[in-house]
């Protein structure tokens, strides 16, 4: 009798490891995959990295091309990205979980919100041309761009937020409520300050994955040959601050380094490779940011 | 009071962003077989006048960039074939009068990869049997063709129809513009062709010669037989006259109204001076001198209107051609 149980107990034990040793070759797997994809990255791109690569122009000589129109454009098209589709998403899903009335219609509107963040973004990049382009003239500009990025980010942002407002305690609001205050002043001062963590580290995540996209803006832009900035934002003149690189033509890191990977020349799949190796960074950087952010607000909270 | 303040000033930064612009844009489209001689003419003018002028140079394929410049959306249109007779309909409607100016010769040149041991010439009949509208969908083997190849599947690559080159070869291998069969791979960048033929070894195709020329460890160029014997695309035979009927001059288009913008016009100008330089570093045949003189010329005395409308222009010397009576 103990003896079968010795035997179940053994068999148990071993069908465990085997799963632990399954789930460890699927991780390395995944792991070797990435740093496979890093190393190759960092090979050849490595090699035309410099600071002369991240300041010239683009150029039909590969050793003296450069991605500063395409460092420029992304970080202008990810400004207005982030100034429309933060305020839009985190105020859409303030309403949607704080305000809003629990009936079919609001499940409706969460499921087709669901259904979106799961849309192709060329299918973004189609309706964008439509609308931006035909409809409102706004151009192959920055402003197309970046609002195309913005539908692009929404859904995801507002499912974060969500979810970020969903984890304040109703508790809290009650204890608000219960002092006399309106629902905007306890949104305003107990539940938006408690889910900044989560409303970041979402709108982060959607950035990084926007700040990638090219098929979206190859619909609305053109690949076309760019060796200028944009106007600039800051102007010696008053009132110092201007609005027309809104409208200004541009490319960002994702078209420069398509138009280069479509080039015969080796040499210009080398820059192409530079250019992911810095678009790479630069997701990175964004991702540890998020992780940050979570660490330092959760540790902050104490309720 | 604050948010006040801070209204106004924005106001004021969006009505400042709004005055007109003065800085202008160069804005350039069309043909993706063009491309490498204008980016060259666009980077040049922009590092020697260090960013005084923003030039912009689009990809959309010769019929693509016409409409566009048809309707005044771009200054400068790149054109690996002539404007059509439909084409200058629509920008007569819409009043946009141009500048017609050749830059250099390209060779249409059929090729196929490396790996293809068979194939050493191709009279044009024979390839007006792999790609005849009446082809699609019953001519797919080698041996259709000439029957003395072997008996193995024809795989066609070729410009998408919203190319020049596609046009153009449809023009002097059927007799007619875009008559030609559907079935086949198309694209209206050549570097995607280019890769295509040199993957498989039944591939044949169609490119323009820069892009021949920079691929030759993938790809092999067939001579022409166009009634006087086979005929390599190369230099020296364009330039001899001898490629015909696939030598062909390679345009852009100017629009009248654009070309007496400072800008625009020292930029056509600094060109057309160095076009001979541009097309041969991107490995397109230079025109003579003459020809770009003379097309100086036209520009600068304000000629405006297409030469190519009236009769063939095949196997015509350019020069002669460019001295006929312009038409809008």
């Amino acid at each position: 009798m103990s003896h079968d149980i010795r035997m179940q107990i053994a068999g148990n034990k071993r069908r465990d490891r085997c799963f632990a040793a399954a789930g460890l070759v699927a991780m390395a797997f995944a792991v070797l995959i990435l740093l496979f994809l890093l190393m190759t990255l960092g090979v050849e791109g490595g090699r035309r990295l410099s600071w002369e690569f991240l300041t010239s122009y683009p150029s039909r000589v590969p050793s003296r091309a450069g991605i500063l129109p395409g460092c420029i454009g992304t970080v202008l098209v990810m400004l207005v990205t982030a100034w429309t589709s933060v305020p839009l998403g985190v105020a859409a899903a303030v309403y949607l979980e704080e305000y809003a009335p629990k009936n079919w219609l609001t499940a409706a509107i969460e499921i087709n919100i669901a259904n979106l963040a799961g849309v192709p973004s060329i299918v973004y990049g189609l309706m964008a041309l439509g609308l931006f382009v035909y409809q409102l003239h706004l151009g192959h500009s920055i402003l197309t761009a970046g609002l195309t990025l913005a539908l692009l980010c929404l859904p995801v942002v507002i499912i974060a937020t969500r979810e970020a407002i969903r984890t304040v305690p109703l508790s809290i609001r009650e204890a608000s409520y219960a002092l006399g205050a309106t629902k905007w002043q306890t949104v305003r001062d107990h539940v938006l300050p408690y889910s900044t963590g989560g409303i970041l580290t979402g709108v982060i995540i959607a950035l990084s994955r926007a700040i990638g996209e090219t098929a979206p803006l190859i619909t609305v832009g053109a690949l076309s040959f760019i060796a200028f900035l944009p106007t600039s934002p800051v102007t010696a003149e008053p009132p110092f601050l201007s609005l027309r690189w809104l409208l200004d033509p541009f490319t960002v890191l994702p078209m420069q380094m398509f138009n280069w990977v479509s080039r015969p020349q080796e040499a210009f799949h080398l820059n192409a490779a530079g250019a992911g190796l810095v678009l790479m960074s630069v997701t990175l950087a964004m991702n540890g940011l998020a992780f940050y952010i979570r660490y330092r607000t959760r540790r902050r909270i104490q309720w | 009071m604050a948010l006040c303040v801070l209204a106004i000033y924005l106001g004021w930064v969006v009505l400042a962003s709004l005055r007109a612009d003065d800085a202008h844009l160069i804005t350039i489209d069309g043909s993706s077989t063009v491309f490498p001689i204008t980016e060259a003419a666009a980077e040049e003018f922009q590092r020697a006048h260090r960013g005084q002028f923003k030039v912009i140079v689009g990809i959309s394929g010769t019929g693509g960039g016409f409409k566009k410049f048809c309707r005044g959306e771009t200054d400068i249109q790149d054109a690996s074939r002539p404007i059509t007779a439909e084409e200058r309909e629509v920008c007569r409607r819409n009043g946009i009068g141009y500048y017609e100016l050749p830059i250099a010769y390209d060779a249409l040149t059929i090729v196929v990869s490396r790996r293809n041991s068979w194939v050493d010439s191709m009279t044009i009949l024979e390839l007006k049997r792999a790609w005849e509208p009446s082809a699609q969908g019953t001519v797919s083997r080698w041996n259709q063709i000439r029957p003395d190849w072997p008996d193995a599947p024809l795989k066609l690559f070729g410009a998408g129809s919203d190319s020049g080159t596609f046009d153009y070869f449809t023009k002097v291998v059927m007799g007619r513009p875009k008559a030609s069969r559907g079935d086949y791979t198309a694209s209206e960048d050549d570097n995607t062709l280019v890769q295509g033929i040199a993957r498989d070894q039944y591939a044949l195709g169609y490119i323009p010669f820069g892009y021949y020329e920079s691929n030759q460890h993938k790809i092999r160029a067939v001579p022409v037989d166009a009634g006087s014997g086979p005929r390599a695309p190369s230099r020296q035979t364009v330039e001899a006259g001898t490629y015909q009927p696939l030598a062909r001059p390679l345009l852009i288009y100017v629009n009248g109204t654009s070309a007496n913008r400072s800008d625009v016009r020292t930029f056509v100008e600094s060109y057309l001076s160095d076009a001979a330089r541009f097309a041969s570093e991107v490995n397109f045949v230079p025109l003579p001198a003459e020809v770009y003189a003379l097309a100086a010329g036209h520009f600068r005395t304000g000629r405006v209107g297409t030469v190519f409308s009236a009769g063939s222009s095949a196997g015509v010397p350019l020069l002669e051609v460019l001295q006929r009576e312009a038409a809008l």
